[in-house]
């Protein structure tokens, strides 16, 4: 799974291959991890526990996508829309139906998955742009579903949802919040890297490195793109049920252009094919409007640029979007890695030759 | 009869922009998702060089033309030959961070009132009666002229100038193209140069009949699916794609929800990707190959 060290292979057995784990030295950094994540909340702010939700939040939209664009190879720019979707079931099952937590998301996952069906079924006859486009175009679908809905029904500024109740616990505390999105972000990654190494994982990864070649090693190229689609919409329509719970609100506006931009971004600047990029990439994205509103204020521009606090967001990402795909094609985890290899591999350069 | 008024000026709009599409995909595969953008700054080009040069209209409109063909010569010598011979993915996702910058940017530059290009021009949009019941505004007028005169000029340049054949020949096996001693980065800077011209011609006349704001992005977006349906490499497939969705979306409108108006143009889009994804007129085999 992990790459062998720098000093050569050391394993000897199959099964420490496959490890998700790999040294006892990952096994501390781990559990130390733990540590660190349960006691956060007792020791952070109101706001950093804030920021940190929207982490947790967006990190699984984000892992979602990073199976589909950076494992299995497929684009998809339709994304928003999948949150979109998953919100707007939790909120039409809520409004219309009264329908409790434990029914509202499994019901948006099924519809992410029949969605991601829809979304994947283009991918068996395009390639490439074609099937950017369809995921653009099916984004505006289901977007414009959205909408009707909200208009016919009179919620013409959103819909309103009571935070989710687990036998009369009312779910609204940040804290609790937090430790939800953390076991669901956990369950997210931990998922995915389950399946990344198992068949289905390394089928996405023959069909992104070619397709005529995945086909002829006898793989079925037409179910590993579904499989790769239905997974990342279930998974990113649930990301969207929970942030419907999360805001207690769903409306249409919420899921613009941009936010799909935003999920590419993290896939992009994390670094395409690794689900440490997805999750370094959501820490980058999602603080970034907060770092550049940080620094306006310390310069004594907060004032003016409140009003267009937006546009600053947006060339900034696109700044930072160009920058990277053109400086640093290999995102936050090349840079990761490379830092990694130079302490590893110190006082040389680069490994020694025969290695 | 107002209907096919409103069908023709449409069309006229979304083959204008969507050229833009074609001669970009067709000279280098680069689907430039950033052309509502670039459109948008033609606009907001012809409303800053029409408060610069006032009282001088015709010097203010050339200007701007000037300026949209250098602003996506820029686009290319900056950005985009960075992204020539890397993959499509990279390609398609440096235009759209492209698009966000140049949203934004203009955002910060221009403000988010409404600007009306026409009126700094000391010009008036009249509104001119057309056979009986139907009436078109100048500016409408205008642009379906202008949009017939654009694909006239593009043939001729295409078929027979020799920057034209060249252009055709890069499109075609940019490889051998360059052995014969073409110079790839001029032909798609040109590319550039000519899609932004295009698109900021079309997004200074609709500015000159609406006013210029940031909701032209999503007019530049839907006239993608009048490229695509025509075939992304068929300049005719654009002007046939573009009368499609555009009738399509004037009766919908119609007869049926105005609050369709968004979405028509991709229901379209989809409807061909399902049926024939290289278009009416594209080319087939292009499509197995990326």
């Amino acid at each position: 799974m992990s790459a062998p060290p720098a000093s050569g292979y050391f394993r000897t057995s199959y099964e420490r291959d496959d490890a998700l784990v790999d040294t006892r030295a990952q096994r501390l950094w781990l559990a130390a991890f733990c540590v660190a994540a349960a006691a956060f909340p007792v020791l952070a702010g109101a706001f950093a526990l804030e920021l940190a939700n929207q982490v947790l939040l967006t990190s699984i939209g984000a892992v979602a996508l990073m199976l589909l664009t950076g494992y299995a190879g497929q684009i998809s720019l339709g994304h928003a829309g999948l949150l979109a979707a998953g919100a707007f079931t939790t909120g039409v099952l809520f409004k219309e139906f009264g329908a409790p937590f434990w029914v509202t998301l499994p019901g948006s996952a099924l519809v992410g998955a029949a969605i991601g069906l829809v979304f994947g079924l283009p991918s068996l006859r395009l390639r490439g742009l074609y099937l950017a486009v369809s995921t653009l175009a099916l984004h505006f679908l289901v977007i414009h579903a959205g909408q009707e809905y909200e208009t016919r029904r009179g919620h013409s500024t959103g819909v309103v949802i009571d935070p989710p109740e687990i036998g009369g616990w009312a779910l609204n505390d940040p804290t609790a919040w937090y430790f939800v999105l953390l076991v669901a972000a956990a369950a997210t990654v931990l998922f995915s890297l389950n399946l990344l190494r198992s068949k289905t994982g390394r089928a996405w990864r023959a069909i992104h490195g070619r397709e005529a070649v995945a086909e002829a090693l006898g793989i079925d190229v037409k179910a590993a793109k579904l499989s790769a689609f239905v997974v990342s919409c279930t998974l990113t329509s649930i990301a969207g049920c929970l942030f419907a719970y999360y805001r207690g609100f769903v409306s249409s506006e919420a899921f613009s252009l941009f936010l799909t931009i935003q999920y590419v971004a993290t896939v992009i600047i994390g670094g395409i094919g690794s689900v440490l990029g997805a999750i370094l990439g959501t820490f980058f994205v999602v603080l970034l409007p907060y770092a550049i509103e940080a620094l306006a204020a310390a310069v004594g521009l907060g004032e003016r640029l409140s009003a267009v606090v937006f546009a600053v967001n947006y060339a900034a990402f696109g700044l930072v979007m160009i920058a990277f795909l053109v400086f640093e094609p290999q995102g936050l985890v090349g840079i990761w890695r490379r830092v990694q290899a130079w302490f590893l591999l110190w006082p040389f350069k680069q490994k020694p030759a025969g290695k | 009869m107002q209907l096919a008024v409103n069908i023709a000026v449409l069309a006229a709009i979304y083959a204008l922009i969507s050229c833009g599409y074609v001669l970009i995909y067709r000279v280098s595969r680069v689907l430039s998702l950033a052309h509502g953008e670039l459109m948008m700054l033609g606009a907001y080009g012809l409303a800053a060089t029409a408060s610069l040069f006032t009282g001088h209209p015709l010097v203010a409109i050339a200007a701007s033309a000037v300026l949209a063909l250098l602003i996506g010569v820029l686009v290319y010598v900056v950005l985009m030959w960075r992204m020539t011979g890397e993959s499509v993915l990279a390609a398609v996702l440096a235009t759209i961070a492209l698009g966000i910058l140049l949203r934004g940017t203009m955002t910060l530059v221009f403000g988010t009132q409404t600007r009306y290009p026409l009126e700094e021009l000391g010009w008036t949009n009249a509104s001119i009666a057309v056979g009986g019941t139907a009436r078109i505004s100048a500016a409408g007028l205008v642009l379906v002229v202008g949009t017939a005169t654009v694909y006239g000029g593009l043939f001729v340049f295409l078929r027979a100038s020799r920057w034209g054949i060249r252009m055709r020949a890069a499109g075609q096996n940019p490889l051998l193209a360059a052995q014969r001693g073409i110079r790839l980065h001029g032909i798609y800077a040109l590319a550039w140069g000519l899609a932004t011209f295009t698109g900021g011609m079309a997004g200074m006349l609709i500015a000159c009949d609406a006013g210029v704001e940031s909701t032209l992005v999503t007019i530049g977006l839907k006239a993608f699916p009048a490229a695509l349906v025509g075939g992304l490499d068929s300049l005719l497939g654009a002007l046939v794609g573009a009368w499609i969705v555009a009738s399509a979306e004037v009766l919908l409108i119609n007869y049926v929800d105005p609050l369709l108006s968004d979405v028509v143009p991709f229901f379209v889009l989809l409807a061909m990707l399902v049926v024939r994804p290289w278009g009416l007129f594209g080319t087939r085999e292009e499509l197995d190959r990326v």
